[in-house]
């Protein structure tokens, strides 16, 4: 799984500069939770995931659960420090792990216990959008109806492939049909739906992804966000493939997967708002994510997760145990932090504002990047009309293909 | 014991050791200086020496040493005469074939040192060569006869047959055990001349190498030929008028000893607080510039760079770091030669001129290791003389500076080369030397199993790869010598390599009309390989003029997008950008490609290892 970060050392009581607590207060302010579990461990994952086996009684799901109820009332204390008041939550965000590994009342009472520990903005109390993360063979209608009660609005269901042999190569273990069933179950509880897709798995056709995609498109998702496979070093998968026993996936195959992904869900009315995110109308948007990419603040619960707060950066020791010991001891959970320089959120800002739909301002960049307008322009890499009628940003297809490429040209003037 | 300044010539002896890399002249050297006494066993250390990390790591001799050494020789009668060895350490290399000669004209015997394991060498018979020429005696002497792979017979019948003695006359020693050396020592003294010369002339010596050292200049080594040299008078340097005070003159045994002088046939040490080998030229004769001599010694010449090379910093702000190193190593270093260039591909650099290979090797190996620098150099490139149609001449040192339009004759030098092989492989190296454009001039048997070849060959081969071939198709059985030889008329045409219709000053090449197609596809496959896919396809082209003979294809590179960028995501991918800033330092742009350090390193060095830097 992947290191965390460089940074410099926590205060130990996790607080906060007063600078950081007054610039967030100008945004949305949001909260992800990361639930630590899977059933099983798949081979192309780096994510910070646990199978049951793998971890002991000291960070049992009961403990998980226990020491994130601490972390909930250090953050409260962290930011209410010097009489501020508690930020209302416009989004949550369960993910994971499989947050549906955790029995539906569970997950449903962390929720419960985030809302009724922050303020909402949205009607009823609630924020305006709350999404959980979710297996297509780990929902239950029943559990579904009881996450929606709690206020779960959304859910994004990790379908990744319709194709028996790529799910296979992927170790998940899910029926191709259980999608369907699960997608019903959800729409007839009220929630929105979004399906998770991966293309470039070693050994899959062009073919097979067109499958997936009509597949998942038959079930008339209002969201679909869709993945080139990374081989993360450490994975099973990369040692297949370094032994040859897979093929390495190809960045022109994998182009033109992204490119049929891209005629195939705008067919259906669905548009990209993000290079590998695709919505059904402004509304079916993940606002959450939107938060991320717009340098939005949020709090991340849980072991290995990350938080962003007016400029501070930090993340939490990896291990369920170590989180929880931490918390148990009353000292926070947070490994490392970095403070960000004003150079380093233009860059932020920059890298992540290019992947959107709607762009970055042309008139935000420094002289460097304006300078390399032009030359994007002529190279065909964004959207031109964008440019001159509005003066923002736009990649256009190849643009969205070439993202990084983009990004440093307009930051290193390349 | 003997004094310097009052030995007479008839108990001096000057010798040298001839011998090739790893047959152990340093070793047997130790051996000398133990024995003498003049090093005892605490302060002894193996190649005493070679002082420079270089020379003990390569085990070559770059500068020179000389060495005064004290040994009696017990008479049948018992009674016992005493005797001042001068034992001059020579380089080995074929780049110091000038620097080789003038140590041979120091002295009037050689001990020819072979490896009874390996026999002769080419280097060494060349080195033979030029001491029978300086009419030296000439002392066979197997060594490492304690090896057991050692065949002592058969290598002192191809001593016999080279030098013209019996095999028996052979000596046989181990540098590593000390076997055999104290009777050589004596059988140098016994066949040795002693060193003629009239005491009473005006002063004449001879420069065989001088060396910079920090604290006290230049140390100026010399062999008195005729009169005496002494401290605090002024001498002057005959090639070059210049006058000097001696600050101090001495012997080395082994570390330096200031004398009363230097007298007829001593060899010793000047200092005269010059900061510059230039000024003290090996070759030069020294003279006493109140009597100065009227004819100087014979010789001298200037030393001519045969090889050139640009070397550019790697990162463009240590510019004025390799100015200055440059600088400092000329200091001790006569024959380097450096002007500023700049070059579109790899920014400020300079065209230097080198001796041959090792030469270059050895600056650029000191300019790394001694000042920190990350240095590129640029295929080494001979030098031209190109007669334009309408008469001018132009002298091309870099390969891009060729001129194109109406060229009537383009010389390039060539050498004399001589290998040494067992028979076996004769057909693959006439093989060899007929697609390097050689002449053969003869061959001649040594033995049964060896044999000796003689060539004319362009030295743009022999600076190409004809060494790494003749080794690979030899599987390193022969040895290879050369020396100038002229020059001659060649077919040859400047070859340039195209980035997206930008020419690439760096790539340029001059070659054989012949192989210029060959080379134009294989550097254009190379590239290839090495420069990461564009946004846009960068066609890559090589050219005579404006005549494409090879092309090869870059595609576009379609996809570079991290597909994921959430919460975990941005601290990461941040950092990423801040390397790639990093990075952005050691791209050189070709127009509006991108190419990275480490291709032009790649496709500049001639294996193909650099393959891997692709990313």
């Amino acid at each position: 799984m992947p290191q965390l970060p460089d940074g410099e050392p926590v205060p130990t009581d996790g607080s906060l500069p007063a600078t950081a607590l007054d610039a967030m207060a100008a945004n949305p302010f949001s909260a992800y939770l990361h639930v630590p579990f899977c059933r099983v461990r798949c081979g192309y994952c780096d994510f910070n995931t646990y199978t049951p086996g793998e971890l002991g009684d000291a960070a049992s799901v009961p403990n998980y659960v226990r020491a994130v109820e601490r972390e909930i009332a250090l953050a409260r204390e962290v930011l209410t420090r010097g009489g501020r008041a508690m930020p209302p939550l416009t989004t949550v965000f369960v993910g994971g792990g499989t947050p549906t590994m955790l029995a539906a009342p569970m997950l449903a009472g962390l929720v419960g216990r985030l809302l009724e520990a922050f303020g909402t903005p949205g009607e009823h109390g609630r924020p305006i959008e709350i999404t959980t993360e979710a297996n297509p063979d780990s929902v239950t209608p029943e559990g579904l109806e009881i996450l929606a009660q709690a206020g779960v609005s959304r859910i994004s269901i990790g379908m990744q492939s319709a194709v028996p042999h790529v799910l296979a190569t992927l170790d998940r273990t899910h029926d191709p049909t259980a999608v369907g069933r699960a997608v019903r179950w959800a729409k007839d509880a009220g929630l929105q739906v979004s399906l998770d897709l991966i293309y470039g798995t070693p050994g899959e056709s062009l073919a097979d992804w067109e499958h997936s995609l009509r597949t998942a498109l038959e079930q008339e998702p209002d969201h679909v966000s869709a993945y080139a496979l990374i081989v993360e070093d450490g994975t099973r998968l990369a040692t297949q493939v370094r032994r040859g026993e897979l093929p390495a996936p190809d960045p022109d195959d994998a182009a033109d997967s992204y490119e049929l992904a891209d005629a195939l869900l705008r067919a259906s009315g669905l548009r990209w708002y993000e290079v590998s995110n695709w919505a059904r109308s402004d509304t079916a948007r993940c606002r959450h994510n939107l938060g991320y990419w717009t340098g939005g603040s949020w709090w991340g619960f849980g072991p290995g997760a990350h938080s962003h707060v007016g400029g501070v950066r930090w993340w939490n020791v990896k291990h369920p145990r170590a989180y929880a010991d931490r918390l148990a001891s009353g000292t926070t959970p947070a490994a490392a932090r970095e403070i960000l320089t004003p150079d380093e959120v233009y860059d932020e800002t920059v890298l992540l504002g290019v992947r959107l739909a709607d762009g970055l301002p042309i008139d935000a960049l420094r002289p460097e990047g304006r300078g390399a307008v032009a030359a994007l322009i002529a190279d065909g890499l964004v959207q031109h009309e964008a440019a001159l009628r509005d003066r923002r940003l736009v990649l256009s297809m190849r643009g969205r293909l070439l993202a990084d490429a983009v990004v440093r040209r307009l930051v290193l003037g390349l | 014991m003997l004094q310097p300044h009052a030995t007479p010539p008839s108990a001096i002896r000057n010798f040298c050791i001839i011998a090739h890399i790893d047959h152990g002249k340093s070793t047997l050297a130790d051996r000398m200086l133990q024995i003498t006494g003049i090093v005892d066993d605490r302060a002894m250390r193996a190649q005493y020496l070679d002082r420079m990390d270089i020379e003990r790591e390569r085990g070559i001799t770059i500068k020179s040493q000389a060495v005064r050494m004290p040994w009696s020789v017990t008479r049948e009668s018992g009674a016992s005469d005493a005797y001042i060895l001068n034992m001059i350490d020579t380089p080995g290399h074929v780049d110091f074939t000038y620097e080789v000669s003038r140590s041979l004209a120091a002295c009037e015997g050689a001990v020819l040192l072979v490896d009874a394991a390996q026999g002769i060498e080419a280097q060494t018979l060349a080195n033979l060569y030029l001491a029978m020429e300086n009419d030296l005696t000439i002392i066979p002497v197997l060594n490492k006869i304690d090896l057991p792979a050692a065949q002592p017979e058969k290598y002192a019948e191809e001593l016999a047959g080279l030098i013209g003695c019996e095999p028996e006359d052979c000596f046989r020693v181990s540098g590593k055990t000390g076997m055999g050396v104290e009777p050589l020592l004596d059988e140098i003294v016994r066949q040795v001349p002693p060193p003629v010369g009239d005491a009473d002339a005006p002063a004449r010596a001879m420069i065989f190498d001088s060396v910079y050292d920090t604290y006290r200049g230049v140390v100026t080594y010399v062999r008195v030929v005729d009169g005496n040299l002494n401290p605090r008078e002024r001498i002057a340097m005959m090639s070059t008028k210049a006058t000097h005070e001696l600050l101090e003159i001495g012997v080395i045994s082994p570390e330096p000893v200031p004398s009363k002088g230097l007298g007829v046939g001593e060899v010793g040490y000047l200092i005269t607080g010059v900061k510059d080998v230039r000024q003290s030229r090996v070759g030069d004769t020294v003279t006493n510039a109140a009597k100065p001599a009227a004819q100087e010694l014979g010789g001298y010449r200037d030393p001519k760079p045969m090889v050139f090379s640009g070397l550019y910093p790697i990162d463009g702000s240590d510019y004025p770091a390799l100015r200055d190193a440059l600088d400092k190593l000329k200091l001790n270093d006569a024959a380097l030669v450096y002007e500023p260039e700049t070059s579109a591909a790899l920014g400020f650099g300079f065209r230097c001129g080198f001796l041959g290979l090792l030469h270059l090797e050895i600056v650029r190996e000191r300019l790394e290791r001694e000042f920190n620098l990350d240095l590129i150099s640029t295929q080494p490139n001979v030098v031209y003389d190109v007669t334009m149609e309408d008469g001018k001449e132009i002298v091309v040192t870099n390969p891009s500076e060729f001129p194109g339009g109406k060229v009537a004759d383009v010389r390039e030098p060539v050498v004399r080369a001589t290998i040494l092989a067992p028979s076996e492989f004769i057909g693959a190296i006439m093989e060899l030397c007929q697609g390097k454009r050689g002449t053969l001039r003869g061959m001649d048997y040594l033995s049964e199993e060896r044999v000796e070849m003689r060539y004319t060959l362009p030295l743009a081969e022999i600076v190409f790869d004809f060494f790494d071939q003749l080794k690979s198709r030899t599987r390193g059985y022969a040895s290879l010598d050369y020396e100038a030889d002229g020059d001659q008329t060649a077919d040859l045409v400047k070859v340039d390599i195209l980035l997206q219709g930008e020419q690439v000053d760096a790539f340029s090449a001059i070659v054989h009309k012949d192989k210029a197609y060959a080379y134009g596809v294989a550097m254009a496959g190379k590239l290839k390989d090495l420069i990461p896919r564009q946004q846009f396809e960068v066609p890559i082209q090589a050219a005579i003029g404006a005549r494409i003979i090879a092309r090869e294809n870059i595609r576009a590179i379609r996809k570079d997008v991290l597909a994921k960028c959430y919460g975990g995501d941005i601290t990461r991918k941040r950092k990423l950008l801040e390397k790639q800033k990093e990075g952005k330092k050691r791209m050189k742009m070709v127009g509006r490609v991108e190419v990275p350090q480490e291709a032009f390193i790649a496709a500049l060095s001639s294996d193909d290892t650099g393959a891997k830097a692709k990313k």
